[in-house]
């Protein structure tokens, strides 16, 4: 079964994020970056269903140069080949021209599952399983806990708000994960070298046959207007428990209005 | 006015609060147009009506709900192009953002998710980074088709007229590749759903045990509130994971956020800084969370949260 895992570079969680004031977008060079967290889980249940059944794991990133740490890193996790797409002309990109872009990067790939982390930590949307889907036709198994892939059948059980799904495509499919599938392995010493002499072919816009015009943020069919660094929410009253906290908290209730 | 499409939340055509909501805010931007999708639309009608919509899209088709995402965007396409709707208003749930996202690529559409307002304008407004800096964003292209969050706006009634009118679609391969074969519903003990619950009360690492969620459960009961966890508490696997409020879990905005044994690492504010109030209890005076906090007491909530329950509950006699 031969798998493209779809993988995305993001500021660190705990490094201060910051917009840039003239783009109005992701301000990605003064950051310390890391790979999607939920990225590690989708590449890691990719390596499970190979281990299981054979095939490839491709890791398919788009972004800035210094995404490559990234790419490495799920090299070195153990998948076997890597797609860079790089290009200024997609700097500012939103979800929407991504898909595009993807969904051609994905035209030239031959796979039977696409695997992606069910949202990226600086974005939040959760959405390009399902923009990808839309694009390529190919069926959305989004927010899965559970993937099993078994000949032509992906089956998931896709978490909902009160409990799962069980949801059934045939492949080629999209996935995204949940971090509850699994517990993505540490990369060894020896996976780590092998990572620099794993393929890594990287690709222009032109080369995937992207139109220029359509990506990047000038084109951008959402866009920032405006925004405003939120003052730190104001810290109120901090109280010790002496024995009566209990009856202090449900008082502060009271007061509120919520008892 | 040009017409908003908003599309209805329900469960067997009963809608969910931020329906009312998103209606609510539908008023200020157009003419309400309610979009029912799904086993049992056709019976929200007339509650639909009752807090301002005008027209009322049926649809029961069986697909709408065998299959993801894909045929709800489909008839919302459909209807876009037929009425020259103004904008698209969806929750921003996970199926409402998903539906809103093929809607976008189907209708060549910009899309914002997240927003907490919408301006007559249609700029929409939306935390990011856990909530320390808040864009002012719109569509530029296309219809805007927005994702709200819930408890964003004050739902109120305006009664409207509700008309039903029923929509019929053709769906591609494509819209119908993903089947739910079967949907498993786990017990949350009759508790309000973490999405749209006007309170919620949360335990973290500090409440120590599977067991010992059930006096954060007695706590929520006692305010008619959900129940939601933190990262460290549903991977020691003490909680259920769709429980889990923050970065990789739900984002809330409740009335009401009552944070106990939480800590308050960045990745748990970033699913509930934009709660109106907090309360924390936590034994550390150190623990970032009293930053957040509206009400903070230091204390063990292992004697605290009982106490507190059995206050409120005298209280409400």
């Amino acid at each position: 079964m031969n798998i493209v895992v779809l993988v995305k570079q993001v500021p660190d969680t705990w490094a201060e994020r910051k917009l840039d004031p003239t783009t109005k977008t992701l301000d990605r060079a003064s950051v310390d970056v890391v790979m999607n967290e939920i990225d590690e889980y989708a590449v890691e249940e990719a390596l499970r269903i190979k281990e299981a059944q054979g095939g490839e794991v491709t890791i398919l990133t788009m972004g800035p140069d210094r995404s490559v740490e990234t790419i490495r890193k799920a090299l070195s996790m153990g998948a076997d080949k890597a797609v860079h797409l790089s290009d200024d002309a997609l700097a500012g990109s939103d979800a929407v021209q991504t898909s595009y872009a993807l969904a051609k990067v994905l035209e030239t790939l031959e796979y039977d599952l696409v695997l992606s982390g069910s949202e990226a930590t600086d974005s939040r949307m959760s959405i390009m399983t399902a923009l990808l889907a839309e694009r390529t036709g190919r069926p959305q198994l989004s927010g899965a806990r559970k993937v099993t892939a078994e000949g032509a059948t992906v089956r998931i059980e896709r978490q909902t708000d009160n409990g799962y799904d069980v949801v059934e495509a045939a492949t080629p499919a999209l996935v995204s994960v949940v971090e509850k599938i699994n517990e993505p392995r540490y990369p060894s010493f020896k996976g780590i070298m092998a990572a620099k002499k794993k393929p890594l072919t990287t690709l222009t816009a032109a080369d995937a046959g992207i139109d220029a015009g359509a990506v990047g943020l000038a084109s951008a069919p959402s866009q920032v207007v405006d925004f405003t660094n939120k003052p730190p929410r104001q810290a109120g009253q901090i109280v010790k428990d002496e024995g009566d906290g209990g009856r202090k908290v449900a008082e502060f209730l009271a007061s509120q209005k919520f008892v | 006015m040009a017409e908003v499409l908003v599309l209805v939340d329900h469960v067997d055509g009963t809608p969910k609060k931020v329906t009312y909501e998103l209606l609510t805010l539908a008023r200020e931007l157009g003419t309400p147009s309610a979009v029912a999708l799904g086993k049992g639309a056709s019976a929200a009608a007339e509650r639909l009506g009752a807090y301002g919509a005008e027209k009322v899209y049926v649809s029961e088709a069986e697909e709408l709900d065998a299959y993801l995402a894909g045929p709800k965007a489909t008839v919302l396409a459909q209807l876009v192009a037929d009425t020259g709707a103004a904008a698209v208003l969806v929750p921003s749930n996970a199926e409402g953002k998903e539906v809103a996202a093929r809607l976008a690529v189907k209708t060549g559409s910009g899309l914002l998710t997240d927003a907490v307002g919408v301006s007559a304008e249609l700029v929409a407004e939306q935390p990011v980074f856990g909530g320390n800096v808040v864009v002012q964003s719109r569509v530029a292209s296309g219809t805007p088709i927005i994702a709200v969050r819930a408890n964003s706006t004050a739902p109120s009634e305006s009664p409207a007229s509700g008309t039903v009118q029923q929509v019929s679609a053709t769906f591609s391969a494509g819209d119908t590749g993903s089947r739910v074969v079967e949907s498993v519903v786990e017990d949350k003990g009759g508790r309000p759903d973490l999405g749209d619950a006007s309170i919620v009360v949360s335990g973290g690492r500090g409440v120590g045990s599977p067991e010992n969620f059930a006096i954060i459960e007695a706590l929520a009961d006692s305010l008619g509130a959900a129940v939601g966890a933190s990262r460290a508490a549903t991977d020691a696997g003490w909680y259920p994971h769709q429980n889990q409020v923050g970065q990789t879990g739900r984002t809330v905005s409740p009335q009401l956020y009552v944070a106990v044994g939480i800590s308050g690492a960045i990745q748990h504010r970033a699913g509930m800084q934009t709660s109106k109030t907090i309360v924390a209890i936590n034994k550390d005076p150190e623990a970032p969370i009293f930053e957040l906090a509206d009400y903070g007491l230091v204390g063990d909530l292992n004697t605290v949260v009982p106490a507190l329950t059995q206050e409120i509950s005298s209280r409400k006699g």
